[in-house]
């Protein structure tokens, strides 16, 4: 085993190891190699950017929007599987949370606990946050689901090799398997309709205005407006999800 | 270089070369245009063949239920959409007379279909919306035997 004689310097390997840094890092800009670039920020655009608002206040609990989006995207009945479903928190006078989702909600709700009980109870309608940094597409191994130039997270049926592990990673709990087709569904925002100029179900469905979206980049929109008039948040920031679905009146007991 | 290093650079070099041939065969069209996803994507999922509409929205109703739609527009029920009641049109809209949307009139019926929204609950805003409670508010009768349901407050008894 001959050693080369020639004695490699501290600064020839600094000199390689920034020359190979370098080299990474300026081929990472270079198009087939960009997945690390996005991983980091949105691509930026003028195109539309969509965010959803849903008013608390509103929210009456009747279950349309979970009724009808079962009814407009085909969401298997049983066993019971929800892309957009209601609950109903109700905070006890002693302090303890009671959270509800019979069947979704898509049958209504009945008051469970005697009103002299009750604290405070209000209805929380929930669907995919479509969220800017998504967990779900970050962990896809095949990269089966996926955030549209427009910000919604969608699901490639045909790329999609049922492994779950989206289902797993989402912390809203909005994804699920179809149980016929073998790959993960989850709320689309209806992109059917929002291609052909349409309003997705669950925003026409709601009788009370709780539910809108809009585009986030537009000043003068509805989701600009919404912003700036309510007080709003979104679930589980701790994530760092950036979940693009803004709740006005969000209680701090919503998991 | 040394004989072994030149023999591991050769292998090497063909299978990366095996490799990329491989992975020009087996990543799918429009991979990568956009993102780490098959472009084509958007456009299946936005496929109205494989997808669909069947919520076909108020314009659809208008032509044929103009007079309805006209009373509805000065009661309190103004801001809810047809089809939140009566279902998806897209199959009415085809055969209006077979397959219909009427919501059935009868009493438990009418009692459960609109006291999903208008039964007393605390976690619902008595200024959003008017609540009873189902029983106790004319436990024998159907809700329509008095309400007319696009107009709910119009010639009640």
């Amino acid at each position: 085993m001959a050693i080369d004689e020639k004695n490699t310097t501290r600064r020839t390997f600094f000199k390689t190891a920034g020359l190979i840094a370098g080299g990474f890092l300026a081929g990472s800009y270079m198009k087939p190699f960009t997945g690390a670039l996005y991983a980091a920020e949105e691509p930026k655009g003028k195109g539309k950017w969509y965010g959803i608002g849903i008013d608390l206040e509103k929210c009456i609990g009747c279950g349309n929007c979970a009724k009808a989006c079962k009814a407009e995207n085909d969401v298997p009945l049983e066993p019971f599987f929800f892309r957009s479903w209601v609950e109903q928190y109700t905070i006890k006078n002693d302090g303890t949370v009671k959270v509800e989702s019979p069947n979704g909600g898509i049958d209504g709700f009945k008051q469970s606990v005697p009103d002299n009980e009750i604290m405070k109870s209000f209805f929380v309608p929930k669907m995919c946050n479509h969220c800017a940094t998504s967990p779900c597409e970050q962990v896809c191994p095949v990269g089966a689901t996926f955030r549209s130039p427009e910000g919604i997270v969608l699901v490639d049926k045909e790329y999609c090799i049922g492994c779950r592990y989206c289902v797993q990673a989402c912390p809203y709990g909005c994804r699920y398997l179809h149980p016929i087709k073998k790959t993960v569904d989850k709320c689309t925002f209806c992109y059917h309709r929002l291609k052909n100029g349409l309003n997705p179900a669950c925003m026409d469905a709601c009788p009370v205005g709780a539910r809108i979206y809009g585009d986030l980049r537009d000043p003068n929109g509805v989701m600009a407006e919404f912003i700036k008039t309510h007080t709003c948040n979104t679930l589980k920031p701790h994530l760092n999800t950036r979940s693009k679905l803004y709740y006005n009146a969000l209680s701090q007991e919503v998991r | 270089m040394p004989p072994q290093i030149n023999r591991l650079l050769i292998l090497f070099a063909i299978l990366i070369a095996l490799f990329l041939i491989v992975r020009h065969f087996l990543v799918p069209a429009s991979f990568g245009d956009l993102g780490h996803y098959r472009a084509n994507s958007l456009i299946d999922n936005a496929d109205t063949l494989l997808h669909p509409v069947k919520y076909r929205g108020v314009k659809s109703c208008e032509g044929c239920h103009d007079s309805v739609i006209a009373l509805k527009k000065i009661g309190p029920h103004v801001n809810i959409k047809c089809e939140t009641c009566h279902g998806p049109a897209f199959k009415h809209i085809k055969n209006p007379k077979t397959d219909t949307l009427l919501v059935p009139k009868t009493i438990p019926y009418t009692r459960f279909f609109c006291a999903k929204c208008h039964t007393k609950n605390k976690a619902r805003n008595e200024k959003i919306i008017k609540q009873i409670d189902p029983n106790e508010h004319n436990v024998d009768m159907a809700c329509t035997d008095c309400h007319n349901p696009h107009h709910p407050l119009k010639d009640l008894k």
